[in-house]
């Protein structure tokens, strides 16, 4: 009885210990291991070294859906930071029916990304939506066709994220001026420092790590994107607006190329630890000092 | 609350900006509030701000039982239980070994506890792409590919991390008096985990099972892959609804859909944001 008591900690985290094992690790090497085979259809386990590797980066689609990823995530990053530190600063500002307006600009975030899609799929509808609405208000000749156009279909996945996500960022940043000791900025008034200086100077450097949070979030929700992208544009016009995980999606599961697809997953695994591991590592390093 | 100097460019430039994305936040609901409410002849003929001329609820009955989602046209409705049936049992069990596991690693370390912490955090991150594959071979082998059980399956073991995480460092700040004492008492693990730990619990698990709500509702990378016909989540079908146009395209049904599949995840937010917020927050930011 002692010894079932003593060991009941370990009984109880077994179940997850094994899970744990098992689907994550022990499938993280999985799907490298197929990645270095000549699977397609069925994993088949001849091992061909890097040359699934080498077919992913000479296809052009896999060049594409690399560069949306730049694009979407740098002005994905960058713009949900702006707007959710301006509108954190402005919240902070004593306003009436804060808990309002808080409420408003977070809900996008309960909702599903397929849900996001639809809605901005119509609203950016090139015969229907947006332009339509312009051109009845006097525009005759406006023109809103990105989500047809090879060249701006990423541009509107951008858009639908920030909508989703940009609130969220705000909170953060608000949660992190709320934590903010009022002293200090007092006493860089009387030093005679203006509100501005005071946000610029004194309040912004002690954001300093909400603000890599923030970005480690975003990036780690960029990489990931995969619904907003199928729901919105389903990666078109062509293949236009992809992005990694509609990449590997598609060849694993669509295309019967499962190597190519492991392989792919494989440098998105990478692509979350060159963000993680760094962060990881100074949160750990500013925790001992 | 703060005691914070205003700063000095006015007030009022304060509130129209504020106002102005409220706006911004709250349009894409309201046009696809009235869009869904507006006949096709209506939508081609008006605008997308514009209110409906007689409101009518046909594409919400079209969206729920008629619409097709590819082959079958029956709606929305049997994909809607499908998601119901699939979040409930989702939901329950992984909450509740979170919170077993939570306690334990955060009152009953041992050796190698905080390493596999550790390794089940990483859990958090990773981006699913890399367990997509193999995933699919365990779920087949075990005869469970293409059925609600197997998506069940699927969310447990993903939720599993951050259930644990919120637990974990929710019953880390609770004092080890509380356990010492109560050990001699002569209370063991379960009892004080019920007696002690359970009776602290309700705003965790109010974070965590609203957080694992939203989350398993509004997947669809799982759904996609995992399900097959007549057992996809309802994100799926939407996805599916939207992109089957039989016989020219219907903006207020989709329209309607959308917010079919939006309005669980949007009641939860209403009623309990502020455990969403908290949720959202979590291990994110500190203090």
């Amino acid at each position: 009885m002692n010894w079932l008591e003593k060991m009941l900690p370990k009984l109880v985290l077994a179940p997850t210990t094994v899970a744990m094992i098992v689907c994550m690790y022990g499938f993280m090497i999985w799907t490298g291991a197929l990645s270095m085979t000549r699977s397609r259809m069925l994993p088949q386990w001849e091992f061909v070294g890097f040359d699934q590797y080498v077919r992913l980066f000479q296809n052009p689609r896999w060049e594409v859906a690399l560069n949306n990823l730049w694009i979407f995530g740098f002005l994905f990053i960058a713009i949900s930071l702006v707007l959710g530190l301006v509108l954190a600063i402005l919240l902070d500002q004593k306003i009436r029916g804060e808990g309002f307006i808080r409420t408003v600009y977070l809900y996008p975030m309960a909702i599903s990304f397929i849900v996001t899609g639809t809605a901005w799929k119509w609203i950016m509808n090139p015969g229907l939506g947006l332009e339509k609405l312009m051109r009845d208000f006097g525009f005759e000749t406006f023109e809103f066709r990105w989500l047809v156009d090879q060249e701006m279909a990423i541009y509107t996945i951008v858009i639908a994220a920030v909508w989703q996500s940009s609130g969220f960022v705000m909170a953060m940043f608000l949660a992190g001026l709320r934590g903010v000791d009022d002293s200090l900025i007092k006493a860089s008034q009387i030093d005679g420092a203006s509100a501005w200086q005071a946000y610029w100077h004194v309040i912004l450097p002690i954001l300093r790590p909400v603000f890599f949070s923030a970005v480690m979030i975003l990036a780690h929700i960029a990489i990931k994107s995969f619904d907003l992208v199928q729901a919105l544009t389903a990666g078109g016009p062509g293949y236009a607006s992809d992005l990694p995980a509609n990449f590997m999606y598609t060849y694993a599961f669509n295309r019967a190329q499962m190597g190519v697809g492991a392989a792919s997953a494989v440098i998105m695994l990478f692509g979350v630890l060159a963000i993680l591991v760094p962060y990881l590592y100074s949160e750990l390093r500013s925790q001992r000092k | 609350m703060t005691s914070r100097a205003p700063i000095n460019w006015g007030r009022w430039f304060i509130y129209a900006t504020l106002l102005l994305f409220l706006l911004v936040y709250l349009t894409p609901l309201y046009v696809m509030l009235t869009t869904s409410f507006k006949d096709i002849e209506e939508i081609r003929s008006g605008n997308l701000m514009a209110l409906p001329d007689s409101p009518t609820l046909a594409a919400w009955v079209k969206a729920w039982s008629s619409a097709c989602t590819g082959s079958e046209c029956e709606g929305l409705a049997p994909f809607f239980w499908n998601s119901v049936n699939i979040v409930v049992p989702a939901v329950i069990i992984s909450t509740i070994i979170g919170a077993l596991n939570g306690y334990v690693l955060a009152k009953w370390r041992f050796r190698g506890s905080d390493l596999l912490f550790g390794a089940l955090l990483f859990g958090c991150f990773i981006p699913f792409q890399v367990i997509l594959l193999p995933m699919a071979r365990l779920l087949a082998t075990l005869g469970l590919a293409n059925t609600v059980s197997g998506l069940v399956l699927v969310h447990v073991i993903y939720g599993l991390a951050f259930t644990t995480l919120f637990f974990r460092n929710f019953y880390v700040s609770v004092p080890d008096e509380l356990v010492k004492a109560a050990q001699l008492d002569g209370a063991g693990f379960f009892s004080i985990f019920r007696h002690v730990f359970l009776p602290l619990s309700l705003p965790i698990f109010t974070v965590t099972l609203i957080w694992q709500f939203t989350q398993i509702w509004n997947d669809f990378l799982f759904g996609v892959v995992y399900s097959g016909s007549g057992t996809q989540p309802i994100t799926v079908a939407l996805n599916n609804l939207v992109n089957t146009s039989v016989g020219g395209k219907e903006y207020n049904v989709d329209m309607a859909a959308a917010l079919i599949a939006a309005l669980p995840t949007l009641l939860v937010y209403v009623v309990a944001g502020k455990y969403f917020i908290r949720g959202l927050t979590a291990g994110s930011v500190k203090g």
